[in-house]
């Protein structure tokens, strides 16, 4: 991984918003979302942006794909400047980096069927594919993803949630992209369904060769699948490195205080941990 | 490898083939809205009932004995009668009611559909753009919408008149540019929140062009609102319609429509009462059963708002 | 005698679609100052199992069964009666604390109101019980935030205010349907390390309702897991983590990634038990 070029190369990236405090003569505010990000992701990797509501993470992700301006810094996709690519050379990024969201049925247009819905992207980075070979692409598509191609006609709610995930995850593959990146993918799911949902991926990822930017507050999430983990905090980079290194050996006091909190399922284990949180409250509450 | 022959590749395409061809039609939300709508009784009986309305304002004239606009010398202002087939009586020009009422609907019918129309068509494209480009954009193209609502719309139709004379399209047009102000208002709403959602998000992230994702993700998404208005518009451009009518400003004579029949029996109502009461009854049961409609489409479209 | 006793909950809801049936059969007892788990996902009745018992469940609902509080059947009872018992002797915590919160009223208005309600305390010394109420669930500068407005308070600081308001009145049984699924992990840890410590001090039963094993382990005497409206597993926690009997809970438990061991891969759920019990 060292001598490799990055897919994806992130240097000092910021983001602000300008926030109007209101009124007619109310002055403005600059809110930075996120503050001086630097990274790099290598082909076929998977890296975990961890972090908490409001810490910039979701931001990140949108600034990376221009959906959002950043302010400073710049983002390089395959060696060009994302910030100044011209509409031809960014609907090629968008073809190239698909997304998928947090909430599996508000992330499907409820008026299209599963089909339409995973073509899209199809028709508008190949528009001159005919319409059966649309049709074929989009049922392999679907087996890939473990839906059966005879849904193709149902609408999303007539899915269930793990399944409106899977159109989700179809449409974001149906381009060979070479990153996708997870917003929050498997958070609103049931526990059951996650799992599935995360091996799908996993699975994937092996098969294809993508990269993977996987945003999660779950930091137990994100160690299963990511080989390296970045840790967000109010926009900046606390930490940064291995997935191993990070969960087991944390440098800063906020990833410690993240890994305390995550809940594990063993009564034993758990009375301890909650004696850990309290030292660690201290602390804070005394360097405050 | 599978196989030398391909046979597996090849059955493995056709039971792929097959599966999509046995693709089961889904439930799209507007069937599950129209079978929430056909369990509704009084919806029921209400659209039942308009399109009687339409059928026979349309094909009606065709069967009445006698024209619109042809006079009986020998029944004048005279109430009901079977035999000479003037079965709502005649008016104090010995013109038969009944076929008046029928070409008075039929009328009536035409400026609503029409004027429905042109104000869903503008007032859905302009909400959408307004809403979707946000900002300066939306500011502008909003205050042009309150400048034009600032005008009385009389005014606007008396004017219109003026210039280019008693015309009923010119009516049509007039009404519809009126109406699709408050439509345009309600899409914007609408539309400032479905562009939160995240699958236009999805949309902008794969590529769409703003105007695609209007017309492809925003648009379907409104019909709803949009469906509910226009019902409830309908009725709103028959009364307006007949209130020009009645100012004089509406349909030129022989031809007729609800508001001016109505607006000549009811100075008479006590002489000459059928002539008020066809058209009378027929604007109300019209009226009453839009709105029942327009109910029940609420209903039926947002059934979490009960 | 035990404080709350539930038997053979049936929750039916009727639907534009036919009847739903979200509880089947739910059974179990409280005894004073025990907390028990009801663990499930989504659909799988938990919430409104919980819900009936106060009588909030939405008007199409309808639920049959028996539940004993204190000694007394209160399933059903009609809206009068049932006020006697909310807030005074059953208090609840909402997984979003603005669905209960006036946001236009005072955060001391609403907590004094209970009190000079229930309590016929007089305005200042409810709003001095009110002020140690906050500093119970370490709000810091209670003194001054309790005149604060609730949208001016973190999300966390907001469940704060709603389980002491929910604790005003010293209920004896505590409902808290999904109280930390709305906030950040290390708040979530603040709030159910809250819970462990008000539920010492105070004594009060608590019923916690959540759809993570995780945050069970190391807070409920007793955990109860459901699907698909009927009881999977009723057994102490510790036995439950230990070794599960039901493979639907040792699914759940080997589903979720953990931090303190490394798997190459998520085993999924099986759903096979619904089959092999032989209906659905």
């Amino acid at each position: 991984m060292t001598d490799r070029e990055p897919i994806l190369k992130v240097r000092d990236l910021s983001v602000e918003f300008t926030i109007s405090s209101g009124g007619f003569f109310g002055g403005t505010k600059i809110l930075r979302a996120v503050k001086n990000v630097s990274f790099d992701l290598y082909q076929g990797e998977t890296l975990g942006i961890v972090g908490e509501s409001g810490c910039g993470k979701s931001t990140l992700s949108r600034a990376i794909i221009r959906l959002l301006p950043a302010t400073s810094g710049e983002a390089v996709w395959l060696g060009s400047d994302i910030q100044k690519m011209n509409s031809n050379e960014l609907l090629g990024l968008r073809k190239d980096i698909q997304m998928i969201f947090q909430d599996p049925l508000a992330s499907l247009n409820p008026r299209m069927t599963a089909g339409d819905i995973i073509a899209e992207p199809l028709k508008i980075h190949m528009p001159n594919v005919s319409k059966a070979e649309r049709a074929t692409r989009v049922a392999e598509m679907m087996q890939k993803v473990g839906l059966l191609p005879n849904m193709i006609n149902k609408y999303p709610h007539e899915f269930s949630g793990g399944q409106c995930q899977r159109i989700g995850i179809a449409r974001a593959l149906i381009t060979n992209p070479k990153l996708i990146i997870c917003d929050e993918a498997v958070s609103a799911l049931d526990v059951s369904i996650r799992a599935q949902v995360v091996n799908l991926l996993m699975d994937l990822q092996k098969e294809l060769g993508i990269s993977l930017l996987f945003i999660s507050h779950d930091i137990a999430v994100v160690r299963h699948i990511a080989q390296r983990i970045m840790v967000l905090y109010f926009g900046e980079v606390v930490e940064i490195g291995e997935a191993e290194q990070v969960t087991m050996d944390p440098h800063h006091d906020y990833t410690k205080r993240l890994i305390a909190s995550v809940p594990v399922p063993d009564p034993k284990v758990e009375m301890e941990r909650r004696e850990e949180r309290r030292r660690l409250r201290k602390t804070a509450a005394a360097a405050a | 490898m599978p196989g030398l022959t391909g046979k597996d590749q090849v059955l493995t395409d056709y039971a792929n083939k097959l599966a999509v061809l046995d693709a089961p039609k889904g439930r799209s939300l507007t069937q599950d809205a129209l079978r929430r709508l056909s369990k509704n009784k009084a919806a029921v009986i209400s659209i039942g009932i308009v399109v009687l309305i339409i059928l026979v304002a349309f094909i009606g004239p065709y069967f009445v004995p006698w024209r619109y606009s042809e006079v009986d010398w020998t029944a004048i202002r005279k109430p009901p009668d079977f035999d000479k087939g003037h079965y709502l009586g005649t008016d104090q020009n010995g013109r038969d009611m009944l076929a008046r009422v029928l070409q008075g609907t039929q009328m009536s019918l035409i400026v609503a559909g029409v004027a429905t129309i042109v104000s869903v068509t503008i007032g859905v494209i302009y909400g959408a753009v307004s809403g979707y480009f946000g900002g300066r954009v939306d500011s502008l193209m909003m205050r042009f919408v309150d400048v034009m609502y600032a005008l009385p719309y009389i005014l606007f139709v008396i004017i219109l008149v003026v210039m280019f004379g008693r015309n009923p399209v010119l009516l049509f047009v007039g009404i519809g540019a009126i109406e699709w102000l408050t439509m345009a208002r309600i899409v914007r709403g609408q539309t400032l929140s479905i562009k939160e959602k995240e699958f236009i998000e999805a949309a902008r992230a794969s590529g769409a062009k703003p105007f695609a994702i209007i017309m492809r993700h925003i648009v379907p998404n409104l019909s709803g609102p949009v469906v509910i208005y226009a019902t409830l518009t309908i009725p709103e451009i028959i009364i307006a319609e007949s209130f020009l009518s009645y100012l004089g400003l509406g349909v030129q004579e022989p031809q007729t429509s609800l508001g001016t029949l109505i607006s000549a029996g009811a100075p008479v109502a006590e002489v000459l009462p059928w002539m008020l009461m066809g058209p009378a009854a027929v604007l109300v049961t019209l009226l009453l059963c839009l709105t029942y409609i327009g109910d029940g489409l609420r209903d039926a479209l947002d059934p979490k708002d009960r | 005698m035990a404080l709350l006793e539930v038997k053979n909950l049936k929750i039916d809801f009727l639907t534009h679609d036919g009847t739903v049936h979200a509880v089947k059969d739910l059974s179990y007892t409280l005894e004073k100052g025990k907390t028990l788990a009801i663990v499930g996902e989504s659909g799988s009745g938990k919430t409104q199992g919980a819900f009936a018992l106060m009588g909030l469940l939405p008007k199409n609902g309808r639920a049959s069964g028996s539940v004993m509080f204190d000694g007394k059947e209160i399933l059903n009872l009609p809206t009068r009666d049932l006020r006697a018992y909310r807030a005074e002797r059953i208090g609840i915590i909402f997984q979003d604390p603005m669905t209960s919160l006036n946001p236009y009223l005072r955060i001391s208005r609403q907590m004094t109101e209970v009190l000079e309600l229930h309590r016929g305390m007089s305005h200042s010394a409810a709003l001095a019980e009110s002020v140690r109420m906050l500093e119970a669930v370490r709000i810091p500068d209670a003194k001054n935030r309790v005149h604060m407005y609730p949208h001016e308070f973190s999300g966390g600081m907001r469940q704060r205010v709603m389980i002491a308001m929910a604790l005003l009145c010293s209920p004896e049984l505590l409902i808290a349907d999904e109280p930390t699924t709305a906030l950040d992990v290390t708040v979530q840890a603040e709030i159910i390390d809250l819970l462990v410590d008000l539920q010492e001090d105070f004594n009060t039963a608590i019923i916690l309702i959540t759809h993570d094993l995780g945050i069970v382990a190391g807070t409920c005497e007793d955990t109860l897991v459901m699907f698909d409206g009927r009881v999977m597993e009723y057994r102490k926690t510790a036995d439950i983590f230990d070794k599960a009997e039901h493979p639907y809970t040792q699914g759940l438990l080997a589903a979720v990634p953990r931090l303190d061991r490394k798997v190459e891969r998520l085993s999924t759920v099986s759903y096979d038990f619904v089959a092999a019990k032989g209906e659905a």
